[in-house]
């Protein structure tokens, strides 16, 4: 009954056996997990059956003789319904309801686009949204828009589910009782004028980070109002220190912008700017764009960090460090390229020593086309030496430039925490007595150390406007709900300055407030919408013509030559004077945002909490991540369940985490690649009050953050505790029967350029036997020959798998446009992920260091192969899957009685089966959220990827309308659509000038399990990185 | 219970038989005729009930809030299918008029009617009316309205004598079959495009060879992707 009591006995992962089994392999092999590459047999066996038939319970709540009850009664529904019935007579009347006067522009049944921004920590991504009848449904990149180049990312795609999701505030109270805004408003002006003769002394407003205009000249005018009053400022996980290495380069905070498609070489110190920062989505585009085979000169990639990043796993050279011996390289490196003033310690630390060197040839080859980046979450001083490392090699103004920031901060600010600490410091010297917390969470997200709680409980009057119920509302008198970004019109600026009308999709579904309506309250206007609030603004800046202005902007996404100019800025002489780099000391500890909940504030969002992190793969919670090594010296392990086919559980040890006199129990993970002695915690777990989905997942890596150290520390320690926990994670769980050499495949520019064999050298001879071996058995197909012909489309995708950076934007976006239900960590535990499109994070040798201390990752994404001799179609009993004219393995949802014998059968493993009734049918407000071109699945139906059919049909028929065929790139897949360095690429194969046909003629197109002769549509390109031949060398 | 004796037990075995031997036949016969007697019950239910009009509520005349006549309007007035239904050759949906559509000319006839009471009602509160639906597909199937009439097939090969009804009425079945019957065959229904809203329209003489040109002028897909699952499932 209960799988929580005991962790199986089996010894799945002996570190040291791996070890040794991987240096024996030849040639290259590839590994999903500690487990699959162990070679233990007891693994072999548990991976055997793939669906848990013999588990011994069902899900909770349905005990099994309840289940049966519900089934009899459904399946005498089923008797009479499944007889192609027309449902007349069983289903209650529908209505249709017409509009009394129809809005401007609809046209029932086709979807509308608008453009918006997300405005995001202090940035803001521009974003087409999908209506559907005046429904917000999909999200899709903004070509127009300059951090998005038509891209989007994870958060972006998550966003709109937060807009349905039923557990936000959804009405004032005070005091946990439910009262209307006019209450508000009266309280609020009560309080307002017993300060206003003093000037608002003890007033003070905490704000998030923001970039937007109007929001700043209403904070200008409300301290005009109560100049005694205080504006602070707190962003948990954006770093003070970029702009504190920008302030000690140069003497002021300047913005920092890259430009990747002028650079040849690339160095990351710990940056993981392919995926993280508010420019991520154009910085892939850019590197994409230069690591084609087509590309004229690849750029080459180094990263050197601490915890496994999509940047790090995507670069040509990576190198884990520890958080101090990362800065140390840095200094080392300026050192080496002539730097001034700074210090040439450290630099023979033979953990960097050969990378500094050849690095420092390869950067003084390439200057002006050579791009070095500090990551955030890196010191200040590092964050300087890049910036004089960039000036030092004539990068500025090439790769680098400069501008001002798009944030508006208060005056006189220094930074988030320093602005925080300033009020904490405030709040207990008893000088505050009227606190507006507005759309953070510092009773959880502050650091541990200025006990904020504590000290805000000595406010008189707190108020709290946010879109959750959580833990600071918890604490103050009165909550305000917050409208979502797709309910309210507001304005930001994007990294380079670019400022974007967000404009709404949708009226807010329950009486919320707009940040600029909760602030209107504050002055004398306190019914202005937040339409007239934005719009006036506007109006000021744009004097003439502001209406056509006004409707361009919001039309385009952009208001156009609102890009700040670059600046030019000067290397301050004494910048190195006094720094001091952060000391080696013992075991460390790097704290970093979570690449799905973010810092927490995603924490109710299912699909968020149910990706699959992408390095990690785990879902649900977070987790201590270490190296092997490190591993091994706890005695560290994990094991998986005992009972077959339960892929997605894992019983992990648990440890204990003392770090700075505080400590926290924590679940473990073994990441290969994790530098030793240092331990990485993500955030935004271990919450309370996040609602529903988030609250009791994972663990508060704030309980042991504090506001001196906030990224990384030294002097931790970590210790077993003998305990174990349940980690669902769906991948790693299956084993690759000897595929191990061509699961995937990878290889050098060079070689591939030199018309050398596309997985380089040593595997040359392993394939050529098997390509000699298919051959001979090519004409023993059991398919008939020629049963499907395409005389029209040939639908088909190509993707790149040394593009992919493994972002996850497209699994995201796969669940979005498909209506793929959430289901919980308990089914997550059985291996019953639901994901159409899921991406496998493959490790190798890189071929000079140890393969689990410092692997190379890949990675590939697996929608349906929609193979032509689909392995699936010949085992369904019912015909519920079947090929299409144009070579689809249609799925029939309707028709599906779910034996999963399809599943079975497909090597693939992308079919997915609806073990309970996931979809969500009765909560009204998700209802909303489905995409009404695709079924909504119930209970007993097999699932999977259908090449967004719905995109195909909608464009085919179009083209039809106009008597024209489908042009080439007019159907985006939702994967493809989303994806930042375009390495999905849908379209007709049968046209041989279209662009997937195109790459699939490239010489290192490969199908996956070839030698099935399954015939798969989708194929890959293989991997191409470019090495530096004198960092290959072993050693 | 005590042990039968000796005597008990031969008794039973010498008694007569209960059943007479004709009953073996009846056995075999009634275990035939259930089967048969199963086969038939269920041919007719699916050859006949699954298809009458009790359950499929074809040909079945829909009450509604108004006593809307499409024989009065389209038979009798002669307005265009597409002065209500305006999306039907860009959209899926057809459209069903707004309320502002009716007002167009009932703000100027019938501007007292009773009958027109709650069009008026609407118009004035905002609320908007709300029609029972004739024809309800199954939310599985994927229906375009654009396509069919963009490509020939009008609008009374599927709704049958619109003009003629004064009650709105589901003239066909709307099972899948039905729909396959064209998919299969669609030269049998294409007309030219000018006859597309003709609600009179019948196939003439030479349709086979007529639809066979037609096809080829609208371009018709093939019969495999007419009839692949994804054209109308997804």
């Amino acid at each position: 009954m209960d799988n929580t009591n005991q962790p199986p006995k089996n010894d799945l992962i002996d570190l040291a056996s791996i070890r040794a089994r991987l240096s024996k392999e030849q040639g290259k092999v590839y590994w999903q997990s500690l487990e699959a590459i162990s070679g233990n047999p007891q693994f072999e066996e548990l991976a055997k059956q793939e669906f848990p038939d013999n588990t011994e319970v069902w899900i909770d709540p349905f005990s099994r003789r309840k289940f049966m009850k519900i089934m009899a009664a459904s399946l005498a529904f089923a008797g009479a319904a499944a007889c192609n019935l027309p449902t007349e007579r069983l289903i209650p009347n529908e209505k249709i309801i017409p509009y009394v006067k129809p809005p401007e522009e609809i046209v029932y049944g086709k979807p509308l686009f608008f453009a918006t921004v997300i405005p995001f920590a202090g940035s803001a991504t521009g974003v087409l949204v999908e209506s559907h009848m005046g429904r917000p449904t999909k999200i899709e990149g903004n070509p127009d828009h300059p951090a998005s180049l038509g891209a989007s990312d994870v958060l972006g795609q998550a966003s709109i589910l937060n807009l349905y999701d039923p557990d936000r505030a959804q009405t004032c109270s005070y005091l946990r009782e439910g009262k209307s805004w006019g209450a508000f408003v009266g309280a609020l002006s009560e309080a307002l004028e017993a300060r206003r003769q003093k000037g608002g002394e003890g007033l003070r407003i905490l704000t998030r980070a923001t970039s937007s205009p109007t929001l700043a000249s209403q904070m200008k005018s409300i301290l005009a109002a109560f100049p005694k009053a205080k504006w602070h400022q707190y962003e948990p996980a954006i770093s003070d220190s970029t702009r504190a290495g920008a302030q000690l380069a140069y003497g002021e905070p300047v913005n920092t912008i890259y430009n990747l498609a002028k650079a040849n070489v690339v160095v990351s110190i710990g940056s993981d700017f392919l995926a993280q920062g508010p420019a991520a989505l154009r910085y892939a585009r850019e590197f994409g764009q230069r690591r084609r085979s087509s590309a004229e000169k690849v750029l080459r990639m180094y990263t050197v960090e601490s915890t496994p990043t999509n940047t790090g796993s995507s670069s040509d050279h990576r190198l884990p460090l520890k958080p101090s011996e990362v800065a140390g390289f840095a200094q080392a490196l300026a050192s080496a390229l002539g730097v001034a003033g700074v210090s040439n310690s450290g630099a023979d630390n033979a953990a960097y020593k050969n990378w500094v060197s050849a690095l420092t040839k390869e950067l003084q080859e390439n200057k002006g086309t050579s791009l070095v980046v500090a990551g955030s979450g890196q010191p200040a001083i590092v964050h300087a030496l890049a910036h004089a490392m960039n000036q030092t090699l004539g990068n500025v103004g090439n790769t680098v430039s400069y501008t001002d920031s798009p944030e508006y901060h208060p005056d006189g600010f220094t930074g988030y925490t320093d602005s925080l600490k300033e009020l904490v410091k405030d709040m207990e010297a008893g000088a505050v007595d009227m606190l507006v917390i507005v759309s953070g969470n510092p009773v959880y997200d502050a650091p541990v150390d200025l006990n904020f709680a504590q000290a805000m409980s000595k406010v008189a009057l707190r108020i709290h406007y946010s879109s959750y119920y959580e833990e600071t509302s918890e604490l103050c008198h009165w909550h305000v709900p917050e409208s979502h970004y797709l309910e309210s019109w507001s304005d930001a600026r994007t990294f380079d300055g670019t400022a974007s009308i967000v404009q709404p999709l949708i009226a807010p579904l329950y009486p919320t407030k707009s940040i600029h309506e909760f602030f209107a309250a504050f002055t004398d206007q306190k019914d202005r919408t937040s339409y007239e609030i934005v719009r006036s603004y506007w109006q000021t800046q744009f004097a003439n013509d502001f209406e056509n202005v006004w409707r361009k902007s919001l039309h385009d996404g952009v208001i156009a030559g609102t890009a700040y100019a670059s600046k030019t800025v000067s290397l301050k002489a004494d910048a190195f004077a006094s720094a001091s780099l952060p000391k080696s000391t013992g075991v460390e500890i790097v704290f970093a945002p979570d690449p799905t909940v973010y810092d927490g504030r995603f924490s109710n969002n299912g699909w968020l909490q149910e990706l699959p992190k992408p390095l990690t793969k785990i879902t649900w919670d977070n987790a201590v991540i270490m190296g092997p090594a490190m591993a091994q010296r706890l005695g560290v392990t994990r094991t998986y369940g005992n009972s077959g086919g339960e892929h997605g559980r894992s019983y992990v040890d648990m440890v204990e985490i003392k770090y700075q006199g505080r400590t926290l129990k924590a679940a473990t993970w073994i990441l290969p690649g994790h530098p030793s002695d240092c331990v990485t915690l993500h955030l935004g777990y271990g919450r309370k009050k996040a609602g529903r989905v988030g609250n009791g997942t994972g663990f508060n890596a704030y309980s042991l953050r504090t506001s001196g150290e906030p990224w990384s520390g030294g002097e931790v320690q970590v210790v077993k505790v003998n305990e174990t926990f349940e980690i669902a994670c769906p991948q790693g769980q299956e084993v690759l029967h000897g595929r191990e050499h061509d699961i995937l495949r990878s290889s050098t520019y060079e070689a591939y350029k030199s018309g050398k064999s596309e997985e380089g050298k040593e595997s040359k001879g392993h394939h050529e036997e098997k390509k000699e071996a298919e051959e001979s058995v090519e004409h023993l197909s059991m398919y008939p020959e020629d049963e499907h012909k395409y005389p029209g489309y040939a639908w088909g995708m190509s993707i790149d798998v040394g593009n992919c950076i493994g972002c996850n934007a497209c699994v995201m976006a796969c669940q979005s446009e498909n209506n793929i239900p959430v289901i919980g960590k308990d089914q997550v535990l059985r291996g019953r992920h639901m994901h159409w499109l899921r991406i496998d994070r493959y490790y190798t040798d890189n071929g000079h260091d140890e393969p689990l201390d410092n692997p190379e990752a890949y990675f590939q994404p697996v929608p349906c192969m929609q193979c032509e001799n689909a392995p699936c179609e010949v085992v369904c009993p019912v015909n519920a899957t079947n090929h299409s004219a144009e070579g689809l393995n249609d799925m029939v949802y309707n028709r599906c009685v779910g034996t999963r014998y399809c599943s079975n059968n497909c090597p693939y493993k992308v079919r997915r089966f609806n073990f309970l009734q996931y979809a969500d049918f009765t909560t009204g407000s998700l209802k909303l959220l489905n995409n009404p071109d695709v079924t909504v699945r119930s209970r007993g139906v097999m699932e999977k990827c259908t090449y967004c059919v719905q995109r195909i049909n909608y464009a085919r028929v179009e083209a039809e309308k106009e008597n024209r065929s489908v042009k080439d790139g007019e159907i985006l897949t939702a994967c493809q659509s989303v994806c930042p360095t375009e390495a999905i690429v849908f379209g007709n194969i049968n046209d041989k000038e279209s662009k997937v046909s195109k790459l699939k003629a490239e010489q290192r197109n490969y199908s996956m399990v070839e030698d099935l002769n399954t015939k798969p549509r989708t194929t890959y390109l293989a991997a191409l990185r470019n090495p530096n031949p004198e960092l290959n060398k072993k050693g | 219970m005590q042990a039968k004796s000796r005597a008990d037990r031969n008794e039973i075995a010498t008694m007569a038989q209960i059943f007479h031997r004709s009953f073996n036949s009846i056995a075999k016969i009634s275990i035939v005729g259930t089967v048969l007697l199963l086969a038939t019950v269920g041919g007719v239910f699916n050859l006949i009930v699954i298809r009458s009009s009790y359950l499929t509520q074809a040909q079945v005349a829909i009450e509604q809030p108004i006593q809307f006549s499409h024989k009065h309007h389209v038979g009798g007035l002669g307005l265009d299918c597409r002065y209500c239904h305006t999306s039907v050759e860009d959209s899926t949906f057809a459209g069903i008029p707004p309320t502002r559509t009716c007002m167009n000319c009932h703000s100027q006839i019938w501007v007292t009617s009773p009958m027109l009471e709650p069009v008026r009602t609407s118009f004035a509160t905002g609320k908007p009316l709300q029609w029972k639906r004739v024809h309800n597909l199954a939310d599985f199937a994927y229906f375009n309205h654009s396509i069919h009439i963009n490509k020939g097939v009008g609008c009374s090969s599927c709704h049958g004598r619109v003009d003629q009804m004064p009650l709105m009425w589901k003239e066909n079945t709307l099972q899948m079959e039905w729909c396959l019957k064209c998919h299969r065959n669609p030269e049998a229904v294409l007309r030219p495009k000018e006859d597309i809203f003709k609600m009179d329209w019948e196939a003439p003489e030479d349709q086979e060879t007529k639809g066979r040109e037609l096809a080829k002028q609208y371009n018709i897909q093939s019969k495999e992707l007419l009839t692949s699952c994804s054209t109308c499932h997804r």
